[in-house]
C-alpha cells in the first residue's frame, strides 16, 4: 500500500517534471523541472531497493550534470530566447507520429505479454547478497570488468580532449 | 505508553523532532561561539551586552531576524526566490538523518549513509545557485557562479579523501564505519601507519571549501561581492540560508568525526584500562567550566546578569555531576564523545577563519585542482597498497 503510494508520487514527479521541462519558456525553469524529474527517478530506484543507484543518481545527475547545465544557462542571455517563437508549427505531425508509435508499442506489448515478467519485487535476492552496493560491485568488477574498463578509458579520453580544447597553448 | 516506547519508529521520530527543534538553537549558539572566539583572536571582547558575556545574544538575533521585513526585489523570479533558501535548509537538515550521534541515537542507518550525505550536499548547491540567479542582480549572480564552480571543484577532492577512509572501513554505512574502527581498535585517522592523516587533512581543507567558510569564502567575499549569493535576501529567508550554512558545517564536521575520529568511540577504544576516562573527562569539562563561571560572577556589574550566570554555572556543574552516575553515563557517553569531537572540528574551522586571509579566486582553483585532487588520488593509491597487508 505504502509502496504503491510512493510509486505514484514519484511517477508523478517524473512525468510532471518531464512535461514541464519541454513546455516552460524560461530555460532555468525547464532545468529545475528536469531536476525534479531526475529526483523522481532516484525515488523510483529507492523503491526498488537500489539505494546505491539512488545516491549515485542524485550525486551525478542533480549535483553534477544539472549544476553545470544551470551554470551554462545563467551565462547565456535568456531574454532573447524567451521571446523567440517556438518551433511548434508541426504539432499535428508530431501528434501523428506519437500516436503511431503508441499504437505500435501497445500492440506488441499485448501480443508478447507472456514474455514479460512485470512487477516482481527483487527484495529477496538483495537481502541474501548482503546489500545493494556490494552486489553492484560484485557484478561490475567480476562479470563486466572489460566494459567497465573500456568506459573508463572513454571517459579519460573525454577529459584529455576537453583539456586540449580548452587550453590555447600546451 | 509501553507500546510507544517499544515501537521501532520511536527513537528515529524522537531524534528527528529533537534535531529539527534544537538545531536552530545550536546554530545560534555556534554563531556566538564563533564571534567570541574570533573576538578573542583579535583581542576584542565580542558581544557583551545581551545577557552575561553575550550569552543571550543568539536569541536576540533570532527574534530580530524573524521580525524583519521580507523584501523581494521587483524583477526577481519570485517562486525560485522563495524556494532557494528552502532547498538549502531542507537538504542540510536531511543529512542529519544518517548521522550516528551515538550507538542508539540515530534516525536511520542506511547502507549507503555517506553517499546520502554527498547527495544532499550536491542538491544543496542548487539552493545557492538558484538563489543567486533569482535575485536578478549582479553581485548575487557572480557569487552564485563562483560558489557553483568552487563546490563542484572541491567535491572531487572531498570524494577522494572520503574514498581512502571508506576503503579502510569497507562499508558505506555510518554506524558500520564506526564499528569497523572499534574492531580495528584504532581511529582511522591513525590507521595505515599514520598515512590516513593525509586524506584527513585533504578532507578538512575540502570541507572548509565545501561549506563556504573562510579562507575559502569567495562566494560571499564582502570586499568584492557585497554578500555574495544572499545579497538580496533579508529577514527570515536570509536566516534560512544562515541556518543551512551552519547545518552544513555541522554535517561536514560529523562526517570527519565519523570517518576519521571514531564517531562515538572514546579515545583509544581498544585499551581497556582507560575506561575511567568516560567518567573523568566529561566531569572535569563540565564541572571545570561551571566552577570557572562562578569566578566570573563577581566581575559582572549588573545583578540580573549575575543571577543568569549563576544559573548557567549551576547547570554546568549539575550536568558534570550527572555524568558520574553509571547508568546515565552509559546512556549518554557516546553522544558526549561525538559532540565533543564535532565541537573540536568546528573550533578548528573558526580558528582557520581567524588565521588565514582569504584566497584569491585563481589561488582557490589552483589549490583545488593542482594540489588537493592529486594529493587525494595519491592518498587513495598509497592507502590501498598499505591496506592490503
Amino acid at each position: 500500500m505504502m509502496d504503491a503510494l510512493f510509486f505514484y508520487l514519484f511517477a508523478t514527479l517524473v512525468l510532471g517534471g518531464a512535461i514541464l521541462t519541454v513546455t516552460r519558456r524560461n530555460a532555468v525553469h525547464s532545468a529545475i523541472s528536469l531536476i525534479v524529474s531526475l529526483i523522481g527517478v532516484a525515488g523510483l530506484y529507492l523503491l526498488q531497493q537500489a539505494e546505491f543507484l539512488f545516491a549515485v543518481q542524485i550525486v551525478l545527475y542533480v549535483g553534477g550534470i544539472m549544476v553545470l547545465f544551470l551554470f551554462v544557462i545563467m551565462l547565456v542571455n535568456l531574454d532573447q530566447a524567451a521571446k523567440q517563437r517556438r518551433f511548434n508549427r508541426q504539432w499535428w505531425i508530431a501528434l501523428l507520429c506519437v500516436t503511431a508509435v503508441g499504437v505500435e508499442i501497445a500492440y506488441f506489448v499485448r501480443k508478447g505479454a507472456s514474455a514479460f515478467s512485470m512487477a516482481r519485487p527483487p527484495v529477496a535476492a538483495v537481502a541474501n547478497a548482503g546489500g545493494n552496493t556490494e552486489q553492484i560491485a560484485d557484478v561490475l568488477f567480476r562479470q563486466y570488468l572489460l566494459p567497465f574498463e573500456i568506459a573508463s578509458v572513454l571517459l579519460l579520453v573525454a577529459v584529455v580532449g576537453s583539456v586540449v580544447m580548452a587550453k590555447k597553448r600546451i | 505508553m509501553q507500546t510507544i516506547l517499544q515501537s521501532p519508529l520511536f527513537i528515529p521520530l524522537a531524534v528527528t523532532i529533537v534535531i529539527i527543534a534544537v538545531f536552530p538553537l545550536v546554530a545560534g549558539y555556534l554563531t556566538l561561539v564563533e564571534r567570541k572566539v574570533l573576538a578573542d583572536f583579535q583581542v576584542r571582547l565580542g558581544p557583551m551586552r545581551v545577557g552575561p558575556h553575550g550569552l543571550l545574544q543568539p536569541i536576540a538575533d533570532a527574534l530580530k531576524l524573524m521580525l524583519k521585513e521580507d523584501i523581494i526585489p521587483t524583477d526577481a523570479d519570485q517562486w525560485i526566490f522563495w524556494m532557494a533558501p528552502v532547498i538549502s535548509t531542507f537538504t542540510a537538515l536531511t543529512s542529519f538523518a544518517v548521522l550516528p550521534f551515538s550507538q542508539l541515537l540515530y534516525v536511520a542507518d542506511v547502507n549507503v549513509g555517506i553517499l546520502v550525505i554527498m547527495a544532499m550536499s550536491a542538491v544543496g548547491i542548487l539552493g545557492i545557485i538558484l538563489g543567486g540567479w533569482a535575485s536578478n542582480s549582479h553581485y548575487p549572480l557572480l557569487g552564485a557562479l563562483r560558489s557553483a564552480a568552487q563546490l563542484v571543484s572541491y567535491e572531487v577532492a572531498l570524494s577522494f579523501a572520503l574514498l581512502s577512509g571508506l576503503m579502510v572501513a569497507g562499508t558505506l554505512s555510518m554506524q558500520g564505519i564506526i564499528k569497523a574502527q572499534l574492531s580495528h581498535g584504532v581511529w582511522f585517522a591513525f590507521s595505515n601507519y599514520g598515512f590516513m592523516l593525509v586524506p584527513f587533512v585533504v578532507y578538512l581543507i575540502s570541507a572548509t571549501a565545501e561549506t563556504n567558510r573562510a579562507p575559502f569564502d569567495l562566494p560571499e567575499a564582502e570586499s568584492e561581492l557585497v554578500a555574495g549569493f544572499h545579497t538580496e535576501y533579508s529577514g527570515f529567508r536570509w536566516a534560512l540560508y544562515f541556518l543551512a550554512e551552519y547545518a552544513n558545517m555541522f554535517v561536514a564536521s560529523s562526517v570527519a568525526v565519523t570517518l576519521f575520529w571514531g564517531g562515538w568511540l572514546r579515545p583509544f577504544p581498544s585499551v581497556a584500562w582507560l575506561d575511567p576516562i568516560n567518567y573523568v573527562l566529561p566531569f572535569l569539562l563540565f564541572f571545570g567550566s561551571g566552577a570557572g563561571s562562578f569566578l566570573l560572577v563577581k566581575r559582572l556589574p549588573d545583578p540580573l546578569q549575575q543571577k543568569v550566570l549563576i544559573l548557567v554555572a549551576l547547570l554546568l556543574i549539575l550536568s558534570g555531576l550527572v555524568f558520574l552516575v553509571p547508568q546515565v553515563n552509559h546512556a549518554v557517553i557516546g553522544l558526549f564523545w561525538f559532540l565533543l569531537k564535532v565541537a573540536v572540528i568546528i573550533y578548528l574551522l573558526v580558528w582557520f577563519r581567524g588565521t588565514f586571509p582569504r584566497f584569491r579566486y585563481d589561488q582557490l582553483m589552483n589549490i583545488g585542482w593542482k594540489y588537493m585532487i592529486p594529493i587525494g588520488m595519491a592518498a587513495v593509491l598509497v592507502n590501498a597498497l598499505l591496506g592490503m597487508t
